[in-house]
């Protein structure tokens, strides 16, 4: 039966003891629902729950867990020159297999009979069929297919009768234990309850996942490469991974791409600090209602864009377009129209991300600006101090820790950005300070190093998460510590 | 050389007293906030070198006529003022009058003390740096330490005038605000219920310091609580319902008004 | 400074003279600090202008398509000269359409059959898409061999740029993509009405294509809207659930502490990291397809989900206690306080913040590119477990090819895109607008 079936099958038993212990319920009062304990609704949840829920996990779990079991059963019935293979020759293997199995399972009986014995006619058979196979299929595959297939069809029959029996089980259990005393209400808000708490804990799942999903790759990573010669490794040449190739001849610097992600970000920063830090006092302090109001919502819009288009942006027109002033800057000055900025250069990309940065910065202070008590501000114009002179001496200075944690919230999203940087800044991973030279970055290599074909085996692969994990590791300090500084200012104004 | 004999005072102060001189006129002032109208052609006269006190019970107007005076009120959104209000022979209305300028001669001094982030020094030295008042440091000190002994506040600050000035207490916090309304050497120095924050004691030191602060400077404050009024000042201005009901000789306020409805309020039957 | 006793001896005691106070100087710093604000917010708007009208400028002309109408011939000759269809069904799969395209427009040039170069530039100036198109048309009704029909062909990318005035002409001839003669066939049957530009339906139902001309979003599209599917039914509950504990029921207690910094984390995590833990978890360890809309549905879910809990408890937090407190004096349970009262009020709040998450996860690309994305997909994508790619991942795409006519694709697909953002925040402006609510 397959699985849609059985959650369909399931849903109806939910349904069916919904309404019979609705009906229950009411009956055992009489028809009087005061005299129940809680709304005969909740009676018909309780059973419903007791339907579904038991059986619907009881299902997940068969799901995950018969496919490892039936593999390692079936992996073990394998000859032992295939056992003394690879890891991944053995799963090319298996590979074959599963596939031999599920080709088989769309021939019909006599066409088995037919060509079971003969290796390349059944790979033409199969092929026919649209299964194709990689290589010729060796006798010990088909038969370990043929035990596959058993196996799934004899697991799949016990899964359907275990869950069905799971679910009549506890809808029955269920009814048996209605009583117009009983508090069912209560009972339905526990699960919600329990509902909820799982929910919540997703968010400490994500982390754990990122965590340990990253440090096991990065683990990989540096069992083949040592960790200094990463983190201090001043060149970037990570060579070709080639399919199945477990050589680490490359070499992982970190350094150039760290520079190159500090660099374009400070670059970024020098943009988008005094424009949306300015943006933001002229909006909170001069700008009336009215400029306000389409002011603040324009400003808002580029904080909406994708960043894609800003990297799409970078890459037609602010990096041709630099290039080409450059050149004729060059012409009148020295007679030769030769472009001293490459079109994709540091300051390309850090100057469109800083673009991007802008709303982020404007919004985050905005808000730590209006967070200064009025009385503070209303203070200093009190004595005659003009706007400005408040500005610059009583609320910055005030705002100053709160500011101090908004740039530090917009410096990790520059560290963290990707598509301004893989379109705008280059590949070419170098030490070097000239901002008009394209540098590449962190996240330009995680994303170069795993397009394409992977190998999860080889460095040139895992090193992306030992880049990941630094990625990580920075940014959440960053945002950690500016959290931090927020609060504490935010509990200063409070 | 920076106090004034006791006898001076005194002296200075009958003067006054006897020759009455209005440092600022108001005269048919209306407040409006955006459509509500908050204040009715108050026509009222602060007296030079005199302590005015403006009663009336909560929401009569009485705090929006005080922002009048130093045109706080422009930093409050549609917010419109009519009428005239004069300083000395200034209008302050007049497009030719600048709001810094004006607030430099009247200063003011808000219902919660409101010190700045920083230290003590810092505060008082605030206003004379934005106006440039002193030449150097050592100038610079005189006017912190001088205002500071205005305010009563020398002795208890002197040893910490680089500590935080929210580190103080909430009386003491409001006597630095009134040195650092002071520091800008105001002609009129206004006051929003600066006790309404302060526990009893703080009060009466802050009362005091009015009534010393009196010889110097035409001071106008608004006030809650009668016994304040009777006791801090020597004209008393009663609002009700965005109207001037009666201004009068304190004195005579307290014990014989004119109008009904200060007498009801006054003992109490109403706000 | 006239008086006597200056600031600097003291407090004046008399009432002192007007004193300079530097207004002048002052009120100099003043205008100057505004202006620096007006060119910083004029910095950031007029920047927004510059990228919109770049991206509109270029990109309009995506949607429409050169077009040449002539009548093309389905000679036997080309298509099944040995008249084999009958038994071999690959026939007309594989003959060469193509040829017919060409004779066709040669015709109308009236290029002739021995001119091999002039043959050759006439193909050029046809898109090799009609090799599908035709064949389509003949397989479906393979009674048109023989006859002729008058067929709206694709022009080729290099003329449609041409066309639509994008190729400098003044530039010498071997340096450009279409030559003189090109040209001259161009406006000839632009002036017969033979060439026109129509309206371009392909850019929004096409899968991906080399061709300039004959690729579009299509499959893109249906991949974005598979994910949006699959983030909205997955972090809408989860999300809702996960605040109602958070604001509602949870202790204040280490892990409810830990949660919460947590989300605010996650929030801030750049979007390349979820891809990663995708690559990992979910294609890695779990197995699941890559380059699957699945895959990236559940990375944006996760990447969505810390934005939704954040504006659900916003929401939450702005119905006043009071409505709480009057349903549980009715002696309604906590659960149905929240459930009955509590969430339908907040409903707006989440929504509009439901949208705006979307809105972000649509226009996402980083973490798609990790878990396989980047792929060359022809072919509509049936469930979400096939391989996909997305709308921002195609701009990627073409973002790297170097025609000049996939620059005008690559805009015309980013205002498709910016499209969809618009409708969804003004749809949730909207929603704001209309349920905002004063307590």
């Amino acid at each position: 039966m397959s699985t849609s079936l059985i959650l369909l099958i399931v849903a109806l038993i939910g349904i069916v003891g919904y309404v019979a212990g609705a009906r229950r319920a009411m009956a055992l009062a009489g028809g009087l629902s005061s005299k129940l304990h809680s709304r005969p609704g909740y009676y018909g949840s309780f059973i419903a729950l007791w339907a579904i829920v038991p059986a619907l996990l009881i299902l997940a779990v068969w799901l995950v867990a018969s496919p490892i079991y039936i593999n390692s059963s079936v992996r073990s019935g394998f000859p032992e020159e295939v056992k003394a293979l690879s890891e991944a020759e053995q799963g090319l293997n298996f590979g074959m297999v599963s596939s031999l199995a599920r080709g088989m399972n769309v021939l019909s009986l006599e066409e088995i009979e037919r060509v079971g014995s003969n290796p390349a006619e059944l790979r033409a058979a199969l092929g026919a069929k649209g299964v194709p196979l990689a290589g010729e299929p060796q006798p010990f595959m088909v038969e370990a297919a043929g035990e596959l297939n058993t196996m799934t069809a004899l697991s799949r029959t016990a899964m359907t009768i275990v869950v069905l029996a799971a679910s009549l089980a506890g809808a029955l259990l269920a009814f048996r234990q209605i009583a117009p005393r009983f508090r069912a209400r209560n009972r339905v808000e526990k699960v919600i309850l329990a509902s909820l708490v799982v929910a919540s804990s997703i968010a400490i799942l994500t982390t754990i996942g990122i965590v340990l999903s990253m440090l096991t790759e990065a683990g990989h990573f540096f069992a083949r490469v040592p960790a200094w010669e990463f983190f201090f490794g001043t060149v970037w040449d990570p060579r070709f991974a080639a399919a199945g190739a477990t050589d680490s001849e490359g070499q992982f610097g970190l350094i150039p791409l760290l520079l190159g992600t500090l660099y374009i970000g400070l670059v970024a920063m020098l943009v988008a600090v005094p424009v949306g830090l300015f943006s933001a006092i002229y909006m909170s302090e001069y700008a009336s209602p009215k400029v306000r109001s389409i002011a603040k919502p324009l400003l808002e819009v580029l904080a909406g864009i994708p960043t894609i288009v800003y990297g799409f942006f970078a890459l037609t027109v602010v990096g041709p377009f630099l290039r080409d002033l450059s050149s004729q800057v060059n012409g009148l000055l020295t007679g030769d129209y030769m472009n001293f900025i490459q079109a994709q250069s540091v300051l390309t990309a850090g100057f469109v991300m800083g673009i991007m940065l802008i709303p982020y910065v404007s919004s985050l202070s905005d808000d730590i600006i209006t967070a200064v008590p009025r009385a503070l501000c209303d203070g200093s114009l009190g004595l005659g101090a003009t706007r400005s002179e408040t500005v610059k001496r009583v609320t910055l200075p005030a705002a100053l820790p709160g500011i101090v944690g908004a740039i530090l919230m917009t410096a990790s999203r520059a560290i963290g950005e990707t598509m301004i940087v893989v379109l705008a800044a280059g590949v070419a991973a170098r030490i070097q300070f000239d901002p008009f030279e394209p540098m590449t970055t962190v996240t330009v290599k995680i994303v170069s190093q795993l397009t394409g074909d992977l190998e999860f085996t080889s460095p040139q692969t895992l090193v992306a998460f030992a880049l990941g994990i630094t990625l990580f590791a920075i940014t959440l300090c960053l945002n950690i510590y500016a959290l931090y500084i927020v609060r504490k200012y935010r509990e200063q104004y409070e | 050389m920076n106090m004034m004999s006791e006898a001076a005072v005194e002296k200075a102060l009958d003067q006054k007293m006897s020759d009455v001189s209005h440092k600022m006129i108001g005269k048919d002032v209306s407040v409006y906030y955006g459509e509500k109208r908050a204040l009715f052609d108050v026509n009222l006269n602060v007296r030079e070198n005199t302590v005015t006190a403006l009663i009336g019970p909560s929401g009569c107007g009485k705090s929006t006529f005080l922002r009048c005076l130093n045109r706080m009120n422009d930093t409050i959104e549609n917010c419109r003022v009519t009428g005239k209000i004069t300083l000395d022979t200034d209008d302050i209305y007049d497009p030719q009058i600048d709001v810094v300028e004006l607030r430099a001669r009247v200063g003011m001094v808000f219902q919660k003390p409101n010190p700045f982030p920083k230290s003590i020094y810092e505060n008082i030295a605030y206003g004379p740096r934005i106006h440039g008042l002193a030449r150097n440091k050592a100038d610079m000190d005189q006017i912190v330490e001088a205002s500071l002994q205005r305010a009563g506040l020398w002795t208890e600050v002197k040893d910490r005038l680089h500590e935080s000035g929210t580190g103080l207490s909430g009386g003491q916090q409001q006597r630095l605000c009134i040195a650092r309304a002071v520091a800008v050497s105001p002609e009129v120095i206004l006051m929003d219920e600066p006790c309404s924050a302060l526990d009893p004691i703080a009060t009466a030191k802050v009362e005091e310091l009015i009534h010393e602060l009196r010889a110097n400077y035409t001071i106008v404050i608004v006030t809650h609580s009668m016994q304040q009024a009777a006791r801090v000042s020597q004209r008393t201005a009663m609002f009700h319902l965005g109207q001037l009901v009666e201004e009068n000789d304190t004195d005579k306020m307290f014990t014989n008004p004119d109008d009904q409805r200060t007498q009801d309020y006054i003992m109490g039957r109403f706000g | 400074m006239t008086d006597a006793l200056s600031p600097a001896a003291g407090i004046p005691k008399a009432k002192p003279a007007r004193r300079d106070i530097g207004i002048k100087r002052r009120y100099a710093a003043e205008r100057r600090f505004r202006a620096y604000g007006i060119a910083a917010l004029s910095f950031g708007i007029i920047f927004l202008l510059i990228l919109i009208w770049s991206v509109v400028s270029k990109g309009y002309t995506a949607f429409q398509q050169t077009m040449i109408t002539v009548p093309v011939e389905f000679s036997e000759q080309v298509i099944d000269p040995q008249n084999e269809r009958a038994t071999d069904p690959q026939k007309l799969m594989t003959a060469n359409y193509p040829i017919l395209a060409r004779n066709a427009v040669a015709k109308v040039l009236g290029v002739a059959e021995n001119d091999r170069a002039g043959l050759r530039a006439v193909n050029q100036m046809i898109s090799d898409g009609v090799r599908t198109q035709l064949r389509d048309m003949v397989v479906a009704n393979p009674s048109l061999i023989g006859t002729t029909q008058t067929v709206s062909l694709l022009a080729a990318g290099d003329l449609d740029s041409a066309f639509k005035g994008q190729i400098d002409l003044s530039v010498p001839e071997t340096n450009r993509k279409v030559s003189d003669r090109q040209v001259g066939w161009m406006n000839q049957l632009a002036e017969s009405g033979a060439l026109a530009k129509h309206f371009n339906t392909g850019i929004f139902v096409n899968g991906a294509s080399s061709r300039p001309e004959a690729a579009g979003v299509g499959v893109a599209l249906i991949g974005s809207f598979y994910m949006m599917l699959i983030v909205l039914v997955l972090s809408l509950p989860i999300g809702v659930a996960a605040s109602i504990y958070l604001e509602e029921f949870a202790p204040k207690n280490r892990f409810t502490d830990l949660i919460e910094v947590n989300i605010n984390n996650l929030a801030a995590v750049p979007s390349i990291v979820y891809g990663l833990l995708g690559l990992a978890v979910f294609v890695n360890f779990a197995g699941l397809p890559r380059s699957a809309s699945l895959v990236g549905g559940l990375v944006l879910t996760l990447m969505t989900l810390p934005t939704i809990i954040i504006a659900t408890r916003a929401a939450l937090k702005a119905v006043p206690p009071s409505i709480r407190a009057a349903a549980l004096g009715l002696g309604a349970s906590k659960m149905q306080t929240i459930f009955h009262h509590v969430l339908p009020l907040a409903m707006p709040g989440i929504l509009t913040g439901t949208i705006i998450g979307l809105a972000h996860a649509l226009g996402e690309t980083a973490p798609l590119l990790l878990i396989g994305m980047v792929a060359f997909v022809a072919n509509y994508p049936t469930t979400p477990l096939d391989p996909s790619t997305a709308l921002p991942v195609q701009i990627y795409m073409w973002a790297n090819e170097a025609e000049r006519a996939f620059v005008e694709r690559t805009s015309g697909a980013i205002i498709i895109l910016l499209l969809f953002l618009i409708v969804m925040n003004v749809g949730a402006i909207l929603l704001r607008r209309r349920f905002e609510r004063r307590w």
